[in-house]
């Protein structure tokens, strides 16, 4: 099935099977391998991109459904080498240990960033609740989140 | 063919795709395709199934290229509900939260915010699971059910819709377009109590009401329940007792006796009858504590 889709910024032509993922295009057709697979069913958050700036999971969501819409991944964030001051404070908080699920999170914090620019950490938590963490815990997560809105303001 | 899925177990099994533009279009294919096909609106709930493996469709009908199934618009006698709305829509629609309370506490409990910008309460509602958080509050709030299929239109309230776990009245080729709910009277009071394993974990149980008090006593309430049977439910019997009572703590009690003996959960299983009849007690007790406070 022939679709364009514009994938951080720019438009681009693909010819999937119905059956291929969002997930499969990014990772697979685009190599951009920053969003990751990980429980496959919806419960963890790692593969969350931004579909006409809506946070989504692209595991479960069909590429043709991706047809005619503009999809962010975490690639898309940082200008050059100069990160976002989402991903720059995910560093300086230590909210990154493995990193696994970390471009999900970031994803879902600019989500956050953009609807509520000052969030309370009870509306950090609530609105994180889709991106599961194994190792680093939420509470550095959570400094992360208030630092970088404190600079995006 | 490119070569997908080679990252893990999940595998999505191949399928023909359909994408008709019509609801007359639609329903004609979900006629003739019948049991083998799923009719796909946010995918939350088809596609993690087909990953699974419980559910293996040889044709999948895409909804979403149909226009005017989608949006929340005020009417004259309530609002209507476009069954491929999504349900960060009704979370974070301000009409919703200000006149139909009850649909926004049901909507906001939902899976993620990633899930919820997605899953559509059509979606929500045709899977007929026992516990889908929507339906609750859209069956408290006197919801009805907006149906086209290959014979016409048809109307069924939301209360007589649910036939068992993942059944519904839908006939085959019948699409559910939209939710009518009436106005909700300015001074009704709305409450949803859920517990849940984790945060977004499903329900394990749940109640939304829906309640007006006139001068000291209970002029109307609706409770809906989640989980407590093979459908979401009502129970009449309950808020027949209520109407016209004063809430002081002996009727209250007596009320949440007769909630848990009204709800018919499984026996058996994780959360078993014993555990859900004590905290349908609770939820009651709660419910109607706040009420009398209001």
């Amino acid at each position: 099935m022939k679709l364009n889709i514009k994938i951080n910024g720019k438009p681009k032509d693909f010819d999937v099977a119905p059956n291929t993922l969002l997930l499969n295009l990014v990772r697979d057709d685009m190599d951009l391998t920053g969003t990751k697979y990980g429980c496959g069913i919806g419960e963890c958050g790692a593969c969350t991109v931004h579909m006409d700036g809506l946070a989504v999971l692209a595991c479960m969501v069909l590429a043709v459904d991706a047809d005619g819409h503009e999809v962010d991944t975490i690639e898309g964030l940082s200008d050059g080498t100069e990160l976002h001051p989402i991903q720059q404070s995910y560093l300086d908080e230590g909210a990154v240990q493995c990193g696994f699920c970390t471009p999900g999170f970031i994803m879902s914090t600019k989500a956050l960033l953009e609807e509520t620019p000052s969030p309370s950490e009870r509306e950090i938590r609530e609105y994180l609740n889709g991106n599961l963490c194994r190792c680093t815990g939420y509470v550095n997560i959570v400094k992360a989140v208030q630092a970088a809105a404190e600079q995006m303001k | 063919m490119p070569n997908i899925n080679i990252h893990n177990t999940h595998i999505i099994s191949d399928f023909e795709y359909y994408a008709p533009e019509t609801l007359q279009e639609a329903s004609k294919l979900l006629k003739e395709l019948g049991k083998d096909a799923a009719a796909l609106a946010g995918g939350t709930e088809v596609i993690v199934k087909m990953k699974e493996g419980s559910r293996r469709p040889k044709h999948i009908v895409n909804l979403k290229k149909i226009p005017g199934l989608s949006g929340i618009k005020e009417t004259s006698d309530g609002i209507e509900i476009g069954a491929l709305t999504t349900i960060r829509e009704i979370e974070t629609s301000p009409l919703i939260k200000e006149k139909y309370p009850i649909l926004y506490q049901s909507a906001k409990v939902l899976g993620s915010v990633q899930i919820r910008n997605r899953a559509t309460v059509g979606g929500n509602i045709c899977n007929a699971s026992p516990c889908a958080d929507t339906a609750v509050g859209l069956l408290s709030a006197e919801g009805v059910a907006h149906i086209s299929g290959p014979d016409g239109e048809r109307k069924v309230p939301l209360v007589d819709f649910f036939l068992g776990p993942g059944r519904t009245v839908l006939a085959p080729g019948e699409i559910l377009t939209s939710i009518t709910v009436p106005k909700m009277a300015p001074n009704s009071k709305s409450t949803f109590n859920r517990v849940a394993r984790a945060s977004m974990d499903l329900a394990t149980i749940s109640l939304g009401a829906v309640a007006t008090m006139k001068n000291g006593v209970v002029d109307d309430v609706k409770l809906a329940w989640g989980t407590v049977a093979p459908t979401p439910m009502r129970t009449k019997d309950v808020e027949e007792f209520l109407k016209g009572k004063k809430l002081t703590d002996e009727v209250i009690n007596e009320t949440a006796e007769l909630a848990s003996k009204s709800i018919k959960p499984r026996e058996k299983g994780r959360s078993n009858g014993p555990y859900k009849r004590r905290v349908a007690k609770g939820f009651i007790v709660e419910t109607l504590s706040k009420l009398r406070e209001s």
